[in-house]
Formats: structure tokens, sequence, C-alpha cells
């Protein structure tokens, strides 16, 4: 790469906010024709760095030039029609309005004002067909699968004849497959010359991907690698900046005989418990203080079942007994009426409620539980807030900051806290390490371990296999909105082998991708 | 940054500092344009003067408004409150006018629990429409705006009821302790309310429910409930400022009793900063914004401004007012202003730029 000229080069970026310097001096290097990871922990200034790149934020000091001549976009409108175009990892699109009108919107093409919608659904297609998808630009775009509106946004991105594509986590919510068809799209860009900054937690997909890396740490740049030049060890090292054993000594840790647990009295047990169009009926039994992992495929119904068992949706079929009793969970209330806790995936939208502050995040649940009438004492809250913002490490330690100020490792560890305090007797965790650094991968998985052997019952939904396996006694395998089969989790079950599962039988293929 | 800066700061990105400029530029306005605005007078053991009548003036508009404000809260609106004014005065007037003595304490009484029991049914039934049956806020309260000045109508059978009460004209135009009774009930109202939000957990878990429907729910929250809660209260709040209203010229009139003041209360409550979208709710910024809009009203009033163009200034300082608050327009002006100072700016945006 030494003999070409980068496409585009960020010197000495800096840019504080009150209180925060996000970037410090910052030099960042993209040649035309490669996939760029942008690495580093949550608040390292990977976000900020594209923002001020893309014109959202104005840098305070350094100079940004794009194919040599110096830029400064005013927002990502401008820098999109000088040829940076960026794909968030929340798809920016209107799930309301069809496929071929989210990829032309605001650029319809027209004749007098009038758009014309023969040219832009044909236009569409194309597009679509560049990406190797093939499906009707005419449907809402709501109805299609996160996948494919991802790559609808993808499109619409390209179109827009770029030169720099950014994609800031666009694989958080893809499963196997889809991500390996997203890979396909990016190498076919980069083979075309476009210049793609990649930023993800992934770290496989970095290197299944990445030609360089560039490492960020607390706001400055920790160095510019060859993928092929960093080993794996070596740039988690770079990024956290220490030597990273937690997730190491999570693995000696001697795991409770499975089958003894399993020997147990069962805490809950869901019979023939489904869903019509969720989730075919299943049957599961929790023990006491048993790490039950659901694997399986994106959109195999990994949500469906947690959201059975909490009663956030209302089952169809089958019953639910708990401690022996039978127990219908027809809403959440009635399921944390029996000490059941559910953290969702989607902590943005279904756990946390941004505007009210940490502490109150954290009482919510144990509020709502006790009724509005009867408060929960300041002094009382205050003791549960700062033992848990102890003993998670919430950072800023700071309870009354809105929780929307959080990064999305402390979000989590926010919702974590708020079902904590309320004692639960099995505890629903559905992704709860999607999205968040590795430090804080760590401890959530540490303490899902310690939970377990305090007597806590655990459901724990990952798509990656290698944490299910590290924390399960127990592994649930999905397919198909279908319960498979259960593995016990001894030295006879390996990634290969619940892999092997998820895709024996007959042949599947993502059920919503087109 | 210096700290005198950092506390101006703050000050200036107080949600709010505009509304409480505003409201002080009106009074300064007044003052120049009629030099005894402020003077208040001691007259037969009453004070009088042009600010003990906004306050008192204001009394109903903050009634209502600390209802709307928290129905807002939950997300929703409430646009039935000025219907609710018009049928808890016409039943209460209506009951004392068949009294043989209209000045009897207990007539009276017996009127005003006819009145707040009616308007908790009607809360009730708004508050069964959105939360039980799921009917959306602004349709299932446009039904009780509309079908209530009907029930009003009825009530008086389509006349104006006049009355010769002075236990309830004293709602409205009475004195205690020198200072009009209404600025009294108004203020116990805004205690009781504040109590019932602030003081139970009932304040943050409506927030919580307008802040995020779902994860509320999945949270264990009652959210029905709450809801049904709000639309009672709001109701409530409308019955007692339906009192003050008939009180203020002894007649129930069940086209013109509260008529509009649903827009005046929505607009106190986006004043005094609470969100049309939901969430976080402020009961002071509603009654700030209560006595603003009551303020502009004695103005166009005091200022010999002609009725025809009256609306059209009124119209012109709230659009003022809710511009100037906005962050997003006052950052477009700073930036286009010579010397703007930069910090109070950056300062009051929300802080989602401090990056993830």
């Amino acid at each position: 790469m030494s003999g070409r000229q980068p496409v585009l080069t960020m010197t000495a970026i800096s840019k504080s906010f009150p209180g925060v310097r996000a970037l410090d001096g910052v030099d960042f290097r993209l040649f035309p024709g490669e996939v760029h990871a942008l690495m580093g922990e949550n608040g390292a200034g990977k976000s900020t760095l594209i923002k001020v790149l893309t014109g959202v934020y104005g840098n305070d000091a350094g100079v940004i030039s794009l194919a040599g001549q110096q830029v400064s976009f005013s927002g990502p409108m401008q820098a999109a029609a000088a040829g940076v175009s960026t794909v968030y990892q929340e798809v920016n699109l209107c799930a309301n309005l069809s496929v071929a009108e989210n990829i032309f919107i605001g650029r319809e093409p027209r004749t007098l004002g009038a758009i014309r919608w023969g040219e832009m659904r044909r236009r569409a297609r194309d597009l679509l067909a560049r990406l190797d998808l093939h499906i009707d630009v005419t449907q809402l775009l709501g109805t299609y699968s996160l996948a494919v509106q991802q790559m609808v946004a993808i499109a619409r991105a390209i179109d827009i004849q770029a030169r720099v594509l950014i994609l800031d986590e666009p694989t958080s919510s893809l499963d196997a497959t889809e991500v390996e068809q997203l890979f396909r799209i990016m190498r076919h860009l980069r083979d075309e010359g476009i210049a793609i900054i990649f930023v993800t937690h992934f770290l496989d997909q970095v290197y299944g991907i990445a030609d360089r890396i560039t490492v960020l740490r607390n706001g400055r740049l920790v160095g510019e690698y060859p993928t092929a030049e960093l080993p794996q060890l070596a740039l988690v090292e770079k990024m956290i900046g220490k030597e990273l054993d937690v997730l190491e000594s999570l693995d000696e840790h001697a795991k409770r005989d499975a089958r003894e647990i399993e020997a147990g009295t069962p805490f809950l047990q869901a019979e023939e418990l489904g869903r019509k169009g969720s989730v075919t009926p299943f049957s599961l039994t929790i023990h006491a203080g048993e790490v039950v992992g659901l694997a399986g495929l994106l959109g195999s119904g990994r949500t469906e079942v947690a959201r059975l068992l909490f009663g956030a949706d209302r089952a169809d079929h089958g019953k639910v007994a708990v401690d022996g009793k039978s127990a219908p969970l027809r809403n959440p209330i009635a399921a944390i009426g029996h000490d059941i806790a559910f953290c969702s995936e989607n902590r943005r939208t279904e756990g946390l409620v941004g505007e009210l502050s940490v502490r109150e995040n954290i009482i919510l649940a144990m509020q709502a539980a006790r009724g509005w009438l009867r408060p929960i004492p300041r002094r009382r809250q205050d003791e549960l807030v700062d033992k848990y913002v102890k003993a998670l490490s919430i950072r800023p330690a700071d309870p009354e900051i809105p929780v929307r100020n959080l990064s999305g490792g402390n979000q989590q560890k926010v919702l974590l806290a708020r079902w904590l305090i309320t004692e639960p007797r099995l505890l629903i965790l559905d992704e709860p390490t999607r999205g968040i650094d590795v430090g804080a991968k760590a401890e959530i998985q540490k303490l899902v371990v310690q939970l377990s052997d305090g007597g806590m019952a655990v459901l724990f939904i990952s798509a990656e296999l290698e944490e299910v396996l590290r924390l399960s006694h127990k592994i649930a395998v999905m397919r198909d909105r279908q319960l498979v089969t259960e593995l016990v989790n001894d030295h006879t079950v390996d990634a290969d082998r619940v892999m092997q599962t998820i895709a024996s039988g007959t042949h599947h293929e993502g059920p919503e991708v087109a | 940054m210096s700290t005198s800066k950092v506390r101006w700061a703050a000050v200036t990105g107080h949600s709010l500092f505009w509304p409480v400029v505003a409201l002080l530029a009106l009074l300064t306005a007044n003052t120049i344009y009629r030099p005894g605005f402020l003077s208040v007078e001691m007259k037969d053991g009453h004070l009088y003067g042009s600010l003990i009548d906004i306050l008192r003036l204001a009394a109903p508009l903050i009634l209502v408004g600390l209802g709307m404000t928290l129905v807002i809260a939950t997300g929703g609106i409430d646009l039935s409150v000025g219907s609710m004014c018009a049928i808890s005065g016409a039943i209460a007037c209506l009951h004392i006018s068949q009294q043989p003595d209209q000045n009897a304490l207990g007539g009276v009484l017996v009127a005003l629990a006819l009145g707040v029991g009616l308007s908790l049914v009607l809360g009730a039934w708004n508050g069964a429409l959105v939360s039980i049956i799921g009917i959306q806020p602004i349709i299932a309260t446009l039904i009780l705006m509309v079908a209530g000045r009907g029930l009003a109508q009825l009530i008086t059978e389509g006349q104006i009821i006049t009355i010769n009460s002075e236990p309830y004209k004293a709602v409205g135009v009475g004195y205690l302790l020198t200072l009009p009774i209404s600025i009294f009930i108004a203020v116990g109202v805004a205690l009781v309310v504040a109590a019932v939000t602030r003081r139970t957990a009932l304040g943050m878990i409506i927030e919580s429910v307008g802040g995020n429907a779902e994860a509320s729910r999945l949270a264990g929250i009652r959210s029905a409930r709450i809801t049904f809660l709000v639309y009672v209260i709001s109701a409530v709040c409308a019955g007692i400022a339906g009192f003050m209203v008939t009180a203020n010229v002894s007649s129930a009139d069940g086209n013109a009793a509260g008529l509009w003041i649903e827009l005046d209360a929505i607009l106190a409550v986006v004043i005094g900063g609470t969100s049309l979208a939901g969430g976080r709710f402020s009961l002071g910024g509603t009654i700030l914004g209560a006595l603003l809009i009551q303020t502009l009203t004695t103005t166009v009033y005091a200022m010999n401004i002609s009725p025809q163009t009256a609306l059209l200034f009124k119209a012109v300082v709230v659009i003022a007012v809710c511009l100037i608050q906005a962050p997003a327009f006052r950052a477009k002006f700073a930036r286009r202003g010579p010397a703007a100072p930069a910090a109070p700016l950056a300062a009051d945006q929300p802080k989602e730029q401090v990056p993830a």
C-alpha cells in the first residue's frame, strides 16, 4: 500500500466535550480499496472520530483531507455528497416506506418535480442486485429482516457514488450467514476501489475481512497495523492497554457438575409452551443455580423463548410450573411475582428509560413491584444504587445523570442492577454482552458465574457460541423457531458439536433472509 | 472555563431560564408603559394591584395545567378539560340555583362535591378509553371535548344559570388573609399534586411510562392503571378550575365556560419544559408557564391593544418564547451572532455527544 496515495487522511484531530477530551491528536489514514477496521473499547473515540469525519461534530484541531483536498463537512449530507457515506449500527431508515423509497429518499429521480416511480424502482432493483440481493423493492422496508434492512442501508450509501464507506457496527444484529453475505458485499465493494471503514466489536470479523487495523484508546491513537502482523491477543492488549486474563481465568473456573444440578429440584418447568407465529411449543426445565444457554442463529426463536418465559408475550399453548406449582405467566408482572427477571436484548427500546437517571432506572423494577404508593425511602435507594454501582463498576459513578449518557456496556450493567436488586431466582439475559467492550463483557460473564454459584438460575442467550459454552451447564439449541435439543455441557460438547446440531436435520437457511 | 462562566452556563441552561426571562420582560414592558403596574395597595384589608389580578386570573389555568402536565408526561393529551370546566361549573351552579337559600354553606359544599364527583366519573371515562380500550388520547378526549359541551348544555338546559351565592362566588373572587381565595386553592392543589407525585413514586413511574412505555411494562409497571389515574387527576383539576371560572361571573354558561382553556394549558405545560412526547415533567414549570400566559393576556388588555389584534399579539409572543427555548434555534442564532458565548450553548445541549 505504501506506494499509493491515501484517499483520506485525518491529521492531529482533537475534539473536546465539556469535561471530556474525546480525541487527542489522532491521525488516521485510509487507502482506496481497503477494509480498515477501527478498533477500541467503548469510549475510545471511534464514534467521535467518525462523527468528526462526517461533520456531525466540528473538530477543535486537526486537518481532514479527502483525495488530497482539505475538507470540512457541515454534516453527513454534505459528506455523503462528497463521497463519504455512513451506515449506522441502528438502521436509520423508515420502516413504513418501501425499499425503493428508502434508497432514494431525498434524491428521487424527478421530472418537473414529479417522481419517476418506474425509474426509481428499476434503479433500486439494479442497485440491490449489485449487492446480490433480490427482493421486491415495492414492499415496505419493515417487512424485511434487520439484515436485509442493513443491506438496503448500504445500497443507499453506495448509490451516492461513495469513495469512502463507513460501516458503524453493521454486524451486531446479524447472524453468521448474514455476516458472510455482508462480507461478500464488502469485498466486492473493496475490489471496486471503495475504501471501507469498519467498526465492530467482533474480533473474529476483523480478522475475517480487515486489511489494516487502527487502534484507539482513551481518545488517543495507539497505532496502525496490517491485520496479518497483529495477532488477536496483541490487538486486545492494545485496545484495553493491559494484559487480559479475565476471560481465560473464567475457563479455569471449576464448573459445578452439570448432572448434579440436573438432579436437583427444578425451579421452572415449561411444558409444550408455545405461541403461534413466534415459537413452536417447547419444553424446558431450569434448576436453581443452573445456567441454561440458548444457542441458535439470529431469528431462530431464542428471544421468543425468553419473552414467553417472562410473560412479555402471552403463550397460547402449554403451561409453566414454578416450584412445581402451575404458574401461568400471562404478563411480566406475573413473572416478576414468581421472581423471574428479564434483561432484554434491546436495551434502548425495551430496557432502559433513557431520560431517567441511573438511580431511577436501577430502582424501577423494585419500585414497580411495591406499587407507587410505597416509595422506596431515598436512603435505601442510595444504599442499593451505591452498592451496585460499585459492585458492577458502573461508570461514571454518578447515579443522578440520565442513563442515556452512559456507554452501552454501562447501560447493560444498569439494566442488570435493576433486576439484581429485586433478588430474582431466575434471571433471563438476552444478549447481555452484545455491543459492549471486552472488559465489560468479562465482568458480566464473571457475574453470571457468581450468581449461579449463589443459587440463581440463569437463562443465558448469546450469539457468541463460545460465551454460551463457557458459562452454561446445559445448552438448549434453537433452530427455525424450534427447540431442537438440549445438550448437557460436559467435556464432550464444543463449538463444533453445537454448530453441527444447529445445522443438522433439514437444511436451514436463515428463516428471514431472502 | 472559569467558575463564573460555568455557573452562568448552569443558569442559562436551566429549562426554565427563558420562560423566566420572558416573564420578567413582560412585567418590565408593562411597568414602562404604566409605571404603577407593579404597585400593590391595601384596600379594605384586601390587596389590590395588577400582580394580584394576574395571580387570581391565572389560578384556573394553573389548575388545568397541573393535571395536563401529568397527562402529557405519560405521553398523552387531554383535550376535554375545557368541557370539564363547563360541566362541573354547570352542575354546581344548577344545584345552588335549586336551593331555597343560595347563601347556605351546606348547599354550596354539596354543589362542589357534585362537581368533583362528576369530574371523577368523566375522568374515569377518559382514562378507560385510553388505558383499557386503547384509543389514542387525542381522539379519546376529543369525544368529551365536543360531547362535553353538549352535556353542559343539557345540565343548564341551554340557559345561562345565574346564581347569587356569596360562598360560591368566594371561590372565584373572595379574599382570605388579604389575598384572593383562588390563589390559595391553586397553591393548595399544586402542593397536593406535588406531594402525590414526588412524595410517592408516582411521578417517577409516570415519567417512566411516558419515557419508554415498553420498557416500563417489562419492568413490571402497571401502566394502564397509571394512565387511568392521570386522566382522573386531570379531570378533577379541571373540575375545580370550573368552579373558579363560573364563580368569577356567578353564572354557568355551558358554551363559554373554560372555552379554549385546554390550549392555554397545553401551552403552559410546553413552556414549562415538559415534552409533548412524554417523560420528565415539571409542575413548577407549568405554573410558571400559566403565569406567563396570564401576564400576556393581562398585558394585552392593559395596553389597550385592539381586540382584533390581541390574539395575533399573543401568538407572536408565544412563538418567540417557544423559539428561544429551543436549543437548536438558539444555536443557529448564536452561530450567526458575532460574540456568541460558546460555553453555555455547549453545556445545555443534550449530553449525548459525549463519545460513546
